[in-house]
């Protein structure tokens, strides 16, 4: 078997929307891979596909060898799976919600003691094991329901939006369990994530997705060093002068542009710290003020931007209502 | 064939096992679902037996309601464990199921047996306390015997549970559900008043309840009688169990989560 994952042209449509559309990836067993998108792009359709939750339209996939929906139970014996919502009962305890979850799998006594102990090890809840889930914080309830996707030793692990809505010390702490699990482990990992910084910080590689498509799949690295150099912000005076300006550095060739952003402008060059005063005086020439420029080196988000005109973070307020919702529903 | 059937029973055993595990966290539910049909035991009976008589000039017997009550219980505690799948649903735990290498039907089955298990405990307890209250039943086989009718017509409505729960997407549904079903289905039951000399409408709607048959069955084996042959209720509560155990399975196994 040469692919953990493999897809052709998986397409998921509901009614006449293109949920995904014609995605062909391949992840490499052993492999920390990313889907990286906002909200809505389809990532999770492709994930519940690939754990056999969602039928696909059309196109094909195997997982770990196995056909998603021929070989469908044989699927679930080889994968976890880690929801965006929590998945424990939580009137048991940790101990217990781990048990089942080995019944379920067909672990024996002896391998669910052995394999509890090794898991709850692995994400530090030993101590709590016998408390009643309810009474977890929601990092705890995670970093629970990540050691239950290991606990029948899963080929592949799917982790779905990992830390979403958790604290900032809270999500370093998940980012190593994975690294480590990764790692000691050996499980190929597939995650899907709206934060740039933690694709970035976890993945081998990463596929952008946008509306349904993969605009882009490499490393973090040689997707950031694409954009060709630093990013350079320029906001303007006035947002009206923005293609005028563009216009003219297109002309004088000394910038690649990357994209018009509310008053922004966002360029791309190779040494950035010497181009800034050949870009200034361009705009002052044409005379076009600008209020402010800054310099940094390039993140995810100038490729996401790059390769789709638009921030991921522009979705970042209907995301953080809905988590909203949720967290009010599951009080009543 | 051996390991297929060994998974099936493990499926179904872990769902019972979570059942009970739930049910042992939660004994205080349990202490208020017996409360009700206890209060209705003692003021209903002190009422009825003060003021009603029966054909024949003899007073109300207060243990005419009893059986009535233990299938009440039954039906209700039947009815939600088969609809606390909607909850499992909406805290998730569904999908946790859903997504194990496990066939469908047997962790639907595992749920029913699960459920089916705390209402018969419900039932006995309440048999229990009745019979401290003085209530006298006709024999320990007809006690044994009353268990298992229990047993059979509590599956019956998990299934039905079970299936409605597939169709249900709110627990708002679920609230609709217990008041438009569960009220009329004790009240229809014969549970409260002999259903020998009810008027034609209501007789079609009593004979159409499959619970009638279970507290017939019921009144048959604590009591000593009953209006509908024994024969054909425990017929009927057979057929009503296997017919919801069949749609029970279906729906589920069409579930989307």
């Amino acid at each position: 078997m040469l692919y953990a994952i493999e897809t052709e042209e998986i397409t998921k449509r509901f009614d006449d929307i293109v949920a995904v559309n014609k995605i062909s990836i391949s992840v490499k067993p052993g492999e920390l891979f990313g889907l990286l998108g906002p909200n809505g792009a389809g990532k999770t359709t492709l994930i519940s596909m690939l754990s056999t939750i969602a039928e696909p339209t059309s196109g094909k996939a195997k997982v770990w060898g196995f056909d998603v929906e021929k070989e469908s139970s044989k699927v679930r014996e080889n994968i976890g799976m880690v929801f965006q919502d929590t998945t424990l009962d939580d009137r048991l305890t940790g101990k217990e919600n781990l048990d089942l979850h080995g019944r379920l799998y067909g672990l024996d006594g002896k391998t669910r003691k052995k394999r509890i102990e090794e898991v709850l090890a692995l994400v530090e809840l030993t101590e709590r094991a016998d408390s009643i889930v309810r009474t977890f914080s929601g990092g705890m309830m995670r970093r629970l329901e990540i050691a239950r996707g290991l606990m029948h030793h899963p080929h592949v692990l799917f982790l779905d939006e990992p830390t979403l809505g958790l604290d900032p010390q809270t999500r370093n702490h998940i980012w190593e369990y994975i690294k480590t699990l990764n790692k000691v482990e050996g499980v190929t990992i597939v995650l899907t994530t709206h934060y740039m910084e933690e694709a970035d910080h976890l993945c081998e590689r990463i596929a952008i997705i946008d509306h349904g498509d993969i605009v882009a799949l490499d490393t973090p690295e040689a997707l950031k060093d694409r954009l060709g150099g630093d990013v350079i912000i320029l906001q303007l005076e006035n947002p009206d002068e923005k293609s005028k300006l563009c216009e003219i550095y297109d002309k004088n060739g000394c910038a690649k542009i990357v994209s018009r952003h509310n008053g922004e402008v966002f360029i791309t060059v190779k040494n950035g710290e010497h181009q800034i005063p050949h870009i200034l005086s361009l705009a002052s020439n044409a005379g076009i003020s600008i209020l402010a420029v800054s310099l940094r080196k390039p993140t995810l988000d100038d490729v996401f931007l790059h390769h789709t005109g638009r921030a991921i973070r522009d979705k970042r307020a209907s995301e953080i209502e809905q988590v909203g919702f949720k967290i009010r529903s599951r009080r009543k | 064939m051996k390991k297929a059937v060994n998974r099936a029973l493990q499926t179904v055993y872990t769902m019972w096992l979570r059942e009970m595990l739930r049910f042992w966290r939660s004994k205080s539910r349990i202490i208020g679902s017996l409360a009700t049909p206890l209060f209705f035991l003692v003021f209903l009976g002190a009422g009825f037996s003060s003021s009603f008589q029966v054909e024949g000039g003899r007073p109300f017997d207060p243990s005419y309601l009893a059986p009535g009550l233990i299938g009440m219980v039954v039906l209700f505690s039947s009815m939600m464990g088969g609809v606390s799948i909607i909850w499992d649903r909406e805290f998730g735990f569904l999908k946790e199921i859903l997504i194990a290498p496990v066939s469908r039907f047997f962790v639907a089955l595992g749920k029913a047996v699960g459920g089916v298990t705390t209402s018969v405990i419900q039932g006995i307890l309440i048999m229990f306390i009745a019979s401290l209250m003085g209530i006298e039943y006709k024999s320990l086989s007809g006690v044994i015997a009353a268990i298992a009718v229990m047993f059979v017509s509590g599956i019956g409505f998990i299934g039905l549970g079970i299936a409605l729960a597939s169709m249900i997407d709110s627990h708002e549904g679920f609230q609709m559900v217990m008041s438009f079903l569960t009220m009329p289905l004790v009240l229809l039951s014969g549970a409260f008043f002999p259903i020998s000399k009810l008027p034609g409408w209501l007789t079609l709607l009593v004979y159409a309840n499959p619970l009638t048959y279970g507290v017939e069955a019921l009144r048959y084996f604590l009591l000593g009688e009953s209006i509908i042959p024994i024969f054909r209720s425990i017929t009927v509560l057979l057929a009503f169990a296997l017919a919801m155990t069949f749609l029970g399975g279906k729906l589920f196994g069409k579930m989307k989560v």
